[in-house]
């Protein structure tokens, strides 16, 4: 089996699409949620979508295994929120790396069913507490949270993901490049730890609107600049913006970036009813265009993608050359 | 496809922007104010916990220039790591500092740890270094690199701090090979301090200080050039303490010969940096003898220093004339007026050298090429952008004219003398198009960089084109054209070309145009070379290669190489999959036309507005398209502070801004505008039926038939009005002008203006895109009147936050171009406000701009995409119109 780097230099891989948008159209109760285990668990557990990788792994499995069907070659662990920081919404902090022990499991036995060649990410989300920005605007010197704090939830989370068997890491939905930096610290410190070979890592930012900078407020340059110490597998854009606006952003990147380059925007910007409309077709040409311009060498989709989406995307990018790597210079001269 | 990209081994570091540091770059300055050892004010804050009032030092350091921002809490007194915490806390939440790198300056490691939990940017740790042995070293290096940070690494070992410069390259050297041997670490991310101490404190050991440093500074460049060197330049000063005239002016001498040598970037009170030329030449003088330890025996050059150092104590800086430039020679002052774009005393300049030299075109060839050559240098190098080289150019353009009638003269008196053969460049925007700002951009930088320009103008047939082409016997050939049906236009000139037999190689360029097209349609008519050339700077290098016959072999081939790809690519990619267009129709977007209850406009049929008030309008303008049109892309206000052109872009818009102040108040245009509205019902297909007190006027509209998912709409325009059975609705439509603008533009054109006609023919654009807008919403609020109580800002009508849509024919959710003869009529535009169409429907003045009107809060712009044969039938049996005259309007979108 060829490597995902070997793969890479050869055609443009398809990331997946939505997990949440696909989770609601299995309508789920709150005893789905639960299941047998967390029948009496004290919190309201609906909406707790990671929970699902223990709970209703069937469901996730045939999720991930649309995507696969639909094109993807690489698939994200159902792990945005695997973190015991997310986990404390729901008084579930102790079962962060169960769940991306298992949310591995889930993403692997798909790749197994599709019968095809796959590579899992271990999506590593964005937390929802971050260390640039204060909580309290009386008080911008304020963090709800220290960098020792975030390093070690990470690290949890990268042994439950490599322990699970992911192929990858993504660091994902950047939107604090502090926290990123949080995420890249812990897996450069387990991979040492654990004297294990280092998994490729993924970065992939934020825009968050119109001003072109992170939510943080760095500028793509100022943010690539930022996580480059990742020396990582790719760099790219997802979420917020849909591919419309995301265009001059990846192509940006497209110059920066001395590794591959991702791009998965969302299915255009909510319309009125906070609904991601953008028809898979439509999605598909903006990607193929980007594709044709030479920018990219991963892409899929965010919020509101469907594996209808993935299809289209997967369809349209078919055998156009992926962005050759720079060539990375010795000299100054 | 692009061209590959190669990434060059900068340091690369980052605040909320990015700082590259770049050969070119010069000197970094590092602010050194917001260091409680080196500032007893701040110190004095941060111990009394002042940390708000601290953030003005830093934002003082900022404002000053301070590229990097250096923050160090060592004080007995203090909790460093708390402190450190805090105050890059507060920082990061300072946008206006926040923007330049960090610099996190402690000798305890555990402060530089803290330091870096609190910063999202790419930082410098100062510093590590061996004075507790490799393990120490390394250790800490590693904990830097998890970070991502750079690391400064101090000339110092387990023996000590390094004073001569062999230790201080002996130490660097081996951190070096360790950090890079054991960690991998990036050799751009390695800082040499070589240590900076105090010279003229009277011990004569430390006289040669400065030339340790110095040299070790060369040394270490030398052996590893990828590294930087930076230090703590006050410490050289130290026995001057309160005599800030003789410390900047030594920081000065020291920073001069240091950064000859190679140091990159120093610690230095940002505000107080004196210029090395700038300094008296007594003092200068004196502080080279002491900073060189020159003429220093027994403390020679240190006794004159301090001596002269008491004359001085009260006086205060020596100011030097920004004229200083005049009293060099005449070709300096020429090359200075070129690059700096100073008009000012060109006339008496060129007169001066035509006296000089012998002939009138000397000066041509000597002094103002080789000012321009300059210029070209610099733009390629990235130092000069877009609006400085037109500034030069109009320099150029003023010293030429002041010498060509010398030249006729002579001409006259000698008619075997001719002039030496520049290379021609002709350029020209096709028939039927009346758009030229880019080609003149083209035209001003090429010019500058030694070319002779012919350019024909606007509209010009392929005829012409080609007859001046033979005639002046030109070099190369550049077309220019904005609108769609230019693309045919230029293939017709290619085949033109082919059939004369010509040899010239062709430029394609113009926002309509693309490497795609280039590639598929017009190489292949030509045989001898057609090149789509993205910008005016790429411009530059692809003439200049196909001016050298190595070059042009190699450049040809591969263009030839590269369009064959792209040829390949395009006849092998999937057909995209059309569905019929009776299915089309189908499948068309339904609004709830019965919940809908269509506003009557204030009126019915069409109205004039003539004069509209320029100072309301330019309240609309959208600034981001004016700053890509110099190629200074970039979101408009952010544009102002990038890192590489923001000052030249706030210099740009402040011209810009001046000028739009004059064109309102001298009325320099005029802006008319006219609209309409009309009772209409749709056919439930795509045609569109306008109830006018002439009689019904069909409009036809065009239908996606790209196969999309299950459910999803094929759309179209005329889904936007309701059909007729279901009740009568309503549509508008508008045309304005920006008149006047041509006589100013042709003016400064005369003057050798290039500069403000560039300016003006883009603000003319801009003018009336405003308008548009501003009409709009008048429209909305007003004159249609269905979102009377609409309140947006600028940037949220920029970004189309409001209800309905304003699109144009021609454009991509009506390709169309023919549909604007109609929109025309029923607007009687050009009676009414002067717009006339060419042939290719291109509108003239070339600041106008079009559109239908839908008010459906639904309605929504879109992209036509390919359309398929049978549409392409009934679309010519609707509109009466020959197949081959559909196909021939319609091309663009048929697969």
């Amino acid at each position: 089996m060829k490597s995902i780097q070997e793969t890479l230099q050869e055609r443009i891989l398809i990331i997946d699409g939505a997990m949440g948008t696909m989770i609601q159209r299995h309508k789920l109760t709150e005893a789905d949620y639960r299941g047998e285990r967390f029948k009496n668990w004290p919190s309201d557990l609906k909406g707790n979508n990671d929970l699902l990788n223990i709970t209703k792994p069937d469901v996730i499995v045939g999720i991930h295994k649309q995507y696969l069907d639909a094109g993807a070659d690489i698939i994200e662990t159902n792990t945005f929120s695997s973190t015991s920081i997310a986990m404390a919404d729901y008084g579930m902090q102790s079962l962060a790396k169960e769940l991306n022990v298992a949310a591995a499991s889930c993403a692997k036995e798909a790749v197994k069913q599709a019968g095809k060649v796959a590579w899992v990410a271990g999506a590593i989300g964005p937390l929802n507490k971050t260390l640039s920005l204060s909580p309290d605007v009386n008080n911008p010197g304020f963090r709800a949270i220290t960098f020792d704090e975030v390093v070690a939830a990470y690290y949890e989370q990268v042994s439950g993901l490599v322990e699970g068997g992911v192929d990858v890491l993504l660091i994902e939905t950047i939107f604090d490049t502090l926290n990123a930096k949080g995420a890249i610290y812990a897996i450069k410190q387990y991979f040492d730890d654990t004297k294990q070979a280092p998994l490729p890592i993924m970065i992939s930012g934020t825009i968050t609107d119109a001003s072109g900078r992170t939510l943080s407020g760095q500028t793509l340059e100022a943010f690539y600049t930022s996580v480059m110490h990742a020396n990582p597998l790719s760099v790219g854009l997802n979420c917020a913006l849909g591919a419309k606006e995301m265009r001059p952003h990846i192509e940006e990147l497209s110059t920066l970036a001395s590794c591959y380059v991702s791009a998965y925007p969302n299915a255009g910007l909510p319309n009125a009813m906070g609904e991601y409309d953008e028809n898979p077709a439509d999605t598909g040409h903006y990607l193929e265009e980007w594709a044709r311009e030479g920018f990219v060498n991963i892409v899929g989709g965010c919020c509101g993608t469907t594996p209808d989406h993935i299809q289209h995307i997967a369809e349209h990018v078919k055998g156009l050359t992926p962005r050759a790597l720079p060539t990375i210079e010795e000299t100054l001269s | 496809m692009k061209e590959k990209i190669s990434i060059k081994p900068f340091l690369r570091l980052s605040g909320l922007e990015p700082l590259v540091v770049r050969p070119e770059t010069n000197f970094v300055n590092v602010g050194e104010r917001t260091n409680v050892t080196g500032s007893k004010m701040f110190a004095r804050l941060i111990r009394e916990k002042k940390f708000e009032e601290a953030l003005s030092v830093a934002r003082q350091q900022v404002e000053s220039g301070a590229q990097i921002l250096d923050v160090n809490m060592d004080d007995a007194l203090l909790d460093g790591a708390e402190a450190m915490t805090t105050y890059l806390n507060l920082l990061q939440s300072e946008p206006d500092i926040a923007r330049i790198p960090i610099m996190i300056d402690s000798s305890k490691f555990e402060i530089i740890q803290a330091g870096l939990k609190c910063v999202q940017g790419k930082c410098i740790v100062n510093s590590i270094s061996l004075k507790e042995g490799e393990d120490k070293f390394l250790q800490q290096a590693r904990i830097c690199q998890r970070f991502g940070a750079s690391v400064i690494v101090m000339a110092f070992d387990e023996k000590g701090q390094a004073d001569t410069m062999l230790r201080k390259v002996e130490i660097s050297e081996r951190a070096y090979q360790l950090l890079i041997t054991k960690l991998s670490f990036a050799p751009q991310d390695i800082i040499f301090d070589p240590n900076v101490f105090a010279v003229a404190t009277g011990l004569e050991e430390h006289n040669n200080y400065g030339v340790d440093f110095i040299e070790a500074t060369r040394l270490i460049k030398q052996k590893m050039p990828l590294t930087k060197v930076s230090g703590g330049v006050s410490n050289l000063s130290f026995s001057f303490r309160g005599n800030d005239h003789v410390r900047e002016a030594m920081h000065a001498v020291f920073l001069y010969h240091a950064i000859k040598a190679g140091m990159d970037m120093g610690i230095v009170n940002a505000g107080q940096l004196v210029v090395y030329d700038e300094i008296e030449p007594t003092l200068r003088n004196l502080c080279e003898d002491v900073i060189l330890n020159r003429n220093n025996d027994n403390n020679e050059a240190t006794e004159k220093l301090i001596a002269f150092a008491e004359t001085v104590k009260a006086k205060g800086k020596i100011e030097v004339k920004d004229e200083a430039w005049r009293n060099n020679s005449v070709e300096e002052r020429l090359k200075h007026a070129l690059i700096n774009g100073i008009t000012e005393y060109i006339d008496t300049d060129t007169e001066e050298a035509r006296v000089k030299y012998p002939r009138p075109l000397d000066v041509i060839e000597g002094p103002l090429m080789a000012g321009m050559n300059v210029v070209g240098d610099l733009f390629g190098a990235g130092k000069m952008f877009l609006p400085q080289v037109v500034k030069s150019a109009r320099v150029m353009k003023k010293s030429v004219a002041w010498l060509t009638p010398f030249i006729e003269e002579e001409k006259k008196n000698n008619p075997t003398a001719t002039a030496g053969s520049v290379p021609k460049v002709l350029l020209a925007t096709v028939k039927g198009d009346v758009h030229d700002i880019g080609k003149n951009i083209v035209g001003v930088v090429l010019g500058c960089n030694g070319y002779d320009i012919i350019d024909m103008g606007v509209m010009v047939p392929a005829d012409k084109i080609l007859d001046a082409a033979q005639k002046e016997n030109v070099d190369v050939i550049g077309l220019s054209g904005l609108i769609t049906p230019s693309l045919d236009e230029m293939v017709h000139v290619a085949h033109e070309m082919k059939r004369r037999g010509m040899q010239q190689p062709l430029l394609i360029g113009g926002a309509t145009t693309s490497r795609m097209h280039t590639a598929v349609k017009i190489a292949p008519q030509y045989d001898h070379g057609v090149l789509h050339v993205l910008d005016a700077s790429r411009s530059v290098t692809v003439v200049s290669s196909l001016l050298n016959k190595e070059n042009k072999k190699e450049l040809l081939s591969q263009t030839k190489q590269e369009y064959e790809t792209l040829q390949y690519q395009f006849s092998n990619k999937n057909k995209k999959a059309l569905i019929p267009y009776s299915e089309a129709v189908i499948t068309k977007e339904y609004f709830d036309w019965k919940k809908y209850k269509p506003t009557s406009p204030s009126f019915t049929g069409k109205k004039v507005i003539k004069q509209a008030d320029l100072a309301t309008i330019a309240r609309y303008i959208d600034w981001g398209p004016f700053f890509i049109a110099w190629e200074m892309p970039g979101r408009y206000p952010e544009v102002l502070s990038d890192a590489v052109f923001g000052q030249e872009a706030q210099r740009l818009f402040n011209d810009a801004q001046q000028l739009l102040k004059k064109i309102i108040t001298e009325n320099w245009f005029q802006a008319d505008g006219v609209i309409g509205f009309w009772p209409a019902v749709s056919n439930n297909a795509d045609t569109v039926t306008l109830q006018t007190e002439e009689g019904p006027v069909q409009l036809e509209f065009l239908r996606q038939q790209l196969k999309k998912a299950v459910g999803q709409p094929s759309f179209s325009l005329a889904d936007f009005v309701c059909p007729a059975e279901l009740g009568t609705d309503f549509m508008g439509s508008f045309a304005v002008t920006i008149h006047g603008a041509k006589k100013h533009i042709d003016r400064f054109a005369a003057e050798q203006d290039e500069y403000n006609k560039i300016i003006v023919q883009i603000l003319a654009d801009r003018m009336v895109e405003a308008f548009a807008e501003y009409l709009h919403e008048q429209v909305r609020k007003e004159y249609w009147g269905y979102e009377k109580n609409e309140s947006l800002t600028n940037q949220q009508l920029i970004r189309e936050d409001y209800n309905g849509i304003r699109p144009a024919p021609g454009y991509p959710a009506c390709p169309d171009h023919t549909e604007k003869l109609k929109l025309f009529s029923l607007l009687n535009a050009t009676e009414e406000i002067g717009i006339t169409l060419t042939e290719s429907l291109a509108m003239n003045p070339p600041a106008s701009v079009c559109g239908w009107y839908f008010a459906h809060p639904q309605s929504h712009y879109f992209g036509l995409g390919k359309i398929d044969r049978d549409q392409l039938t009934d679309y010519a049996k609707r509109k009466q119109m020959t197949l081959e005259e559909a196909e021939k309007w319609l091309r663009p979108v048929l697969e």
